[in-house]
């Protein structure tokens, strides 16, 4: 299966191996994207850096950005003024959003429901809508600077993202009706790729599929960053663990950042957008790993500095690579429609599982 | 900056970058640090201290550790708030286990290395690992020579599996016991080990590119 398979949502080879239509045994085959992100980042400086790390899960790059943003700033021992972290979260959250709308619109795609993907596609465009407003660019964002934020918020930022969270919440319930008793799509979903949550913990795998297998587990809430501690959200977890489960854990994700946005637009401090970081970026030597809950999971950057302008060594913990992992425990000795289903919850961007 | 608290303890052990000296920072750090610092010229040498400027880490559980590997503990250190452990390479995979079975670091965060050309003991070699029930992470560190094989960590975590794969495609550390050590990013017939610092930045598979892609050089 694959590289080139709709339904691997890029470059991702599958070889199955099969009894009839009974899956015996999976073999990922990635790199197919990789570009040598870690190489790079010891070739340019911290701040060159930024910007290469969107291109790793480039449909949630504001979150890609945060996390290498906050493991430079520890090093520095450094914190963005309180104005840029408000700023930071709105836009994280909005990311989030537009991360699980993607995965919505394809999974549901994959499995024969061709309508979401239409309306799923619709909102995002009204979330990339407000990055593009923001800094430019719709994708690779590149929206935050080691220390704060480059740009100040523009002449109605906050009434825009007031107005996407009222349009965006009727529609999630939208989708739902949909397809969250849909019998087709219950019956495809339902008892597929169960993922416990000790296997779960075993193989790594983080995120909405650790949430749907009863792990009450969020780097939001069990180490905050970013101000996350000052908002008010649940962190919504399902029993099963399967792809029913996981599809229900992502839509109701999708409202608990409306709720942190919301809070967040209306008390955005005034202030500072830049920390005191200086022109030129040069951590004391030494190391830390620094993790943020993305959409996908736990993204973490271990950054080793030896003093110099340029890190010594920068890796990156990819949620979509460890979780891709687990593919295999998930289809074993299920059908091969399944590992469409299955591929498609696990909800990978293989920019990032190849770096 | 924040580098002051140099605390007295832990600067002669220091893991991290002890041995290998430095020469290029300083030399790069007078042209680019002078327009925007005025004041803090490079006359006086006031901070950047050579090595990690860690303390020593003092918790129940380094102290555990220590009792129980005895000099397999080579440091308990925390910098920046984040604790860390350097054992003796044949020891790791036994406090990886011990903090999993007895102490709930039951996930496997992450495995990486780093490299020191010029020291003896050339890689690091990082576990990360976390605790759900105690919300705390540990970073378990060795320091490993280049024909060293470390033990694998699958029989712990099985997330260990592809981690080490990747460490093994990067660095071309071997992990003795692996199951299925192959390359995982690269192609597997591949020559060299893209993330060693002695592999140049634009050198690729010069003979790979030309006969499985049909063109000259993929620069």
């Amino acid at each position: 299966m694959g590289p080139q398979h709709p339904s691997t949502h890029g470059v991702l080879r599958v070889i199955l191996k099969l009894d009839g239509e009974k899956v015996l045994g999976t073999d990922c085959i990635i790199g197919y994207l990789h570009r040598g992100v870690e190489k790079i980042a010891e070739n340019r400086t911290y701040a060159q850096f930024n910007p290469y790390v969107d291109r790793m899960d480039y449909v949630a790059a504001v979150s890609n950005g945060l996390g290498y943003c906050l493991a430079v700033e520890k090093l520095l021992n450094v914190e963005a003024p309180p104005r840029a972290q408000a700023v930071r979260v709105i836009l994280t959250e909005l990311n989030r959003i537009a991360s699980h709308l993607l995965w919505l619109g394809t999974h549901a795609l994959d499995i024969g429901a061709i309508t979401p993907v239409f309306y799923c596609l619709r909102e995002r465009e009204e979330a990339l809508k407000i990055f593009e407003n923001y800094c430019g660019a719709r994708l690779t964002t590149h929206a935050f600077r080691i220390g704060g934020l480059q740009y100040e918020t523009y002449d109605g930022f906050e009434k825009e993202v007031l107005a996407f969270c009222d349009m965006f919440l009727p529609k999630v319930d939208e989708y739902e009706e949909l397809l969250t008793n849909n019998r087709i799509w219950v019956g495809r979903l339902q008892n597929v790729g169960i993922l416990s949550a000790d296997e779960c913990k075993e193989f790594g795998v983080t995120g909405p599929v650790l949430r749907a297998a009863g792990v009450k587990w969020d780097l939001r809430k069990a180490q905050p960053y970013s101000g996350y501690e000052k908002y008010e959200f649940d962190i919504p977890t399902r029993e099963n663990g399967d792809t029913y489960d996981r599809y229900i854990v992502r839509m109701q994700e999708m409202r608990q950042s409306v709720r942190i946005m919301r809070q967040a637009v209306g008390a955005i401090p005034e202030g500072p957008i830049l920390g005191k970081v200086g022109k030129v970026i040069k951590p004391p030597v030494g190391e830390a790993y620094v993790s943020i809950e993305a959409p996908k999971g736990e993204l973490g950057y271990y950054v080793v500095s030896d003093g110099s302008t340029q890190p010594y060594r920068v890796r990156v913990r990819p949620p979509s690579f460890v979780n891709l992992q687990a593919l295999d425990r998930m289809v074993r000795g299920g059908l091969v429609a399944d590992v469409v289903a299955v591929i498609g919850t696990l909800d990978i961007v293989l920019g990032e599982v190849d770096r | 900056m924040a580098d002051e608290q140099k605390p007295g303890g832990s600067e002669a052990p220091g893991p991290q970058g002890s041995t290998p000296p430095k020469p290029p920072a300083p030399a790069a750090d007078t042209a680019k640090a002078a327009p925007p610092k005025p004041a803090a010229g490079h006359a006086a040498p006031p901070k950047p201290p050579a090595t990690m400027a860690a303390s020593p880490w003092d918790s129940d559980l380094a102290r555990d550790l220590k009792e129980r590997f005895g000099d397999s503990i080579r440091e308990t250190s925390t910098y920046l708030g984040q604790n860390f452990v350097v054992v003796k390479p044949d020891a790791a995979i036994a406090v990886l286990e011990h903090l999993k079975l007895e102490a709930d670091f039951d996930y496997l965060v992450d495995i990486t290395a780093v490299d020191w050309p010029k020291r003896a003991e050339r890689f690091d070699l990082v576990y990360i690992v976390y605790s759900f029930a105690r919300n705390e992470r540990v970073r378990v560190k060795t320091m490993i020579a280049e024909s060293y094989r470390p033990e694998t960590a699958v029989g712990v975590h099985l997330t260990a599996n592809w981690l080490e794969r990747e460490v093994f495609d990067m660095f071309g550390i071997e992990f003795a016991g692996h199951p299925d050590l192959r390359r995982i990013l690269l192609p597997e017939e591949w020559q060299g080990y893209p993330l060693r610092k002695d592999y140049s930045i634009l050198q690729q598979d010069q003979r790979w590119v030309q006969e499985n892609l049909g063109i000259e050089s993929g620069q």
